[in-house]
């Protein structure tokens, strides 16, 4: 097959993606949902801007409505909580960052809204560190809270193994696999970095293919107007 | 029906015309008004640079609608832009996008006057208002870089701060009337937005005395030898309209190919991480638009010294018309700054690519050696083939 007819098979598919099959940042969003939230937080993002990954607005609501938000103190002084709405952003699960610390041996969980750009080996160093845990050799002391991981420079990371093979059930029935859940998450955290990216590229097209056309009239225009005049 | 643009100037006047002339001035200065034949592409530079310049101003109003002025806020209130705001994303790109093309336009349209004498005689105060122009520029593209808050923002602003303090007698009230405290932080970030913001319209306010003084003087051209009768011109309309009309179309082709395909070619990752005083981001580096300059303050071991080379890399500019005393304008009617100008030109772009590396033995060497090239030519070149290179 040429290449170009993969890429147009591609795009099509793009365009007419049946309802039970899902891209890898869809699934991704899952693993986000389902794994990484229990520590980190995306707290520039909201749950309604889950919709551009395909999320519908009623999930959306469901899975804002599970989580709870500060919402000012009682009559008491007591902090009170509410369910997040759609426009709410997706806080760290912890109240402040020093009970964040407090729960991970002193190291607080990035947040993840800019990770994917700020890191400079951007998404596919976050799916090398996912994938690149192993038995702590031996000779190797590691602080309590510390884990063995061949992706970093000084070999070990706060973060516990995150992913087991198994340990969730894509609906498009994608074997999840720790490799794959890798995969997908990363290229969800790829996504929410760079927001709008689709619709960005998208546009552009129509920008250039506009701008190619007038420079092509006015190409012709100044043409004609110069002519015998150069 | 006849245009209003197009009545010849035996019409008896209009009602407008009676009272405010503005459609013959505009017919004098934009339709009839006569500009040399032989205007290469360079001459479209200004051109792109007023609409650059509109787009900015028309993005970042809309960026101000949306931004909050206060280091809480500052950072979250971008985000939002980014991602919550309809079409924020755009808008954010527009001005992001504006400030490469903006300063890669003023540099070319400088290097376009220096190669082709534009600012000897009788243009100085073209040329003046011009370099006016572009330190406002520099001032403004400063103060807007530190609004964001990320960590590049914070650390680039107080790296400047810093080097603002060390001017001797001035320095620290003015570093102290930025900073408004002893740190960089939330008055500093008020202040900065409010300068910003003005600087933008003090701009446009110099552009208009920068493109009267050109309706005063008129183009300069390839030849350098300005046209002395009618025969030699063109009417600004519809020939260069057309000709700008097709240039600016390349040149948004530019620009939207870097809002739209490369927005990450326009910031540094870094700037996405929220300001934090206690950390120290492992090497601070400017946009490349000021990386020449910073190279020039790194290259020199004293602050002062640094800075006095910084500012005085632009400062020979501006007596530029005063140290080249020839009356040639083009270089390439003149033999030695025919070499000399190109070497410049490559010492400006080396110091730029220098800036944006870490400061390496091999690096501080190559913006040494290229600061020094850029100080002979301005100071030494320049003045002593004045007399040689007297006529052609």
């Amino acid at each position: 097959m040429t290449r170009w007819t993969r890429n147009l098979i591609l795009a099509a598919s793009l365009t007419t993606l049946p309802a039970c099959a899902s891209t890898p940042a869809q699934r991704g969003r899952m693993v986000f949902q389902q794994v990484c939230s229990a520590c980190h937080g995306m707290e520039h993002v909201t749950y309604g801007d889950m919709g551009s990954l395909g999320l519908s607005p009623d999930e959306i609501r469901k899975w804002a409505a599970d989580q709870q938000m500060p919402n000012g103190t009682d009559d008491n002084g007591d902090p009170k909580t509410r369910p997040a709405t759609a426009t709410d952003p997706i806080l760290s699960p912890y109240p402040n960052e020093a009970m964040g610390r407090l729960a991970n041996h002193g190291l607080l969980p990035p947040d993840l809204s800019r990770l994917a750009l700020t890191l400079p080996g951007g998404a596919e160093e976050i799916r090398q560190i996912l994938l690149s845990y192993a038995p702590t050799p031996a000779g190797v002391t590691l602080d309590e809270g510390r884990y063995y991981n061949t992706a970093l420079k000084w070999k070990h990371i706060g973060m516990p193994p995150p992913l087991q093979d198994g340990m969730l059930t894509y609906p498009d029935g994608t074997p999840a696999t720790s490799a794959q859940m890798a995969g997908d998450v990363s290229a969800f955290l790829d996504g929410i970095a760079h927001p709008h990216q689709a619709e960005r590229r998208r546009i552009g097209v129509y920008v250039l293919a506009y701008l190619a056309l007038m420079a092509l009239l006015t190409f012709l225009l100044q043409r004609r107007i110069w002519k015998g005049h150069r | 029906m006849t245009s209003p643009l197009k009545t010849p100037d035996t019409d008896p006047p209009g009602w407008l015309e009676r009272r405010l002339p503005v459609m013959s001035l505009l017919r004098r200065q934009y339709v009839a008004f006569p500009m040399p034949r032989n205007l290469n592409a360079l001459w479209s530079f200004g051109a792109f640079l007023i609409v650059t310049m509109a787009f900015m101003i028309a993005s970042g109003l809309f960026l101000a609608i949306n931004y909050t002025p206060d280091i809480t806020q500052a950072f979250a209130s971008v985000e939002a832009i980014d991602r919550q705001i309809p079409s924020g994303w755009f808008i954010r790109s527009l001005h992001m996008g504006g400030v490469t093309m903006l300063f890669a336009c003023l540099y070319i349209h400088i290097g376009r006057s220096l190669w082709y004498g534009s600012y000897k005689a009788p243009r100085e105060l073209l040329w003046l208002t011009g370099l006016g122009l572009m330190l406002m520029v520099m001032v403004t593209a400063f103060a807007g870089y530190v609004l964001p808050w990320g960590q590049m923002s914070y650390w680039g602003a107080t790296v400047i701060l810093n080097a603002v303090h060390a001017i001797p007698l001035i320095g620290q009230p003015l570093s102290e009337l930025l900073l408004g405290g002893d740190t960089l932080g939330n008055v500093a970030l008020h202040r900065l937005f409010v300068l910003h913001f003005t600087m933008a319209f003090a701009i446009l306010g110099v552009i208009a005395l920068h493109i009267a003084a050109l309706h005063v003087v008129k183009s300069n051209n390839p030849s350098g030898i300005d046209p002395v009768s009618p025969s030699q011109t063109l009417p600004f309309h519809p020939y260069y309209t057309s000709r700008d009309g097709f240039a600016l179309c390349l040149f948004l082709m530019v620009y939207a190919g870097l809002v739209f395909f490369l927005p990450d070619l326009l910031t540094l990752a870094d700037n996405y991480v929220q300001a934090n005083p206690l950390v120290t981001p492992r090497d601070i580096r400017p946009e490349w638009y000021f990386a020449p300059f910073y190279a020039i303050l790194r290259a020199v071991p004293s602050r002062l010294g640094g800075l006095l080379l910084a500012s005085g890399s632009l400062a020979v500019l501006f007596v530029l018309p005063w140290l080249d005393r020839s009356p040639i304008r083009p270089a390439t009617r003149r033999p030695m700054v025919r070499l000399s100008l190109p070497l410049a030109f490559a010492a400006f772009i080396l110091l730029g690519i220098a800036g944006m590396h870490a400061p390496t033995p091999a690096w501080l060497l190559v913006s040494r050696v290229a600061m020094a090239w850029w100080f002979i030519h301005f100071l030494l070149v320049m003045p002593l083939t004045s007399e040689r290179e007297m006529s052609s």
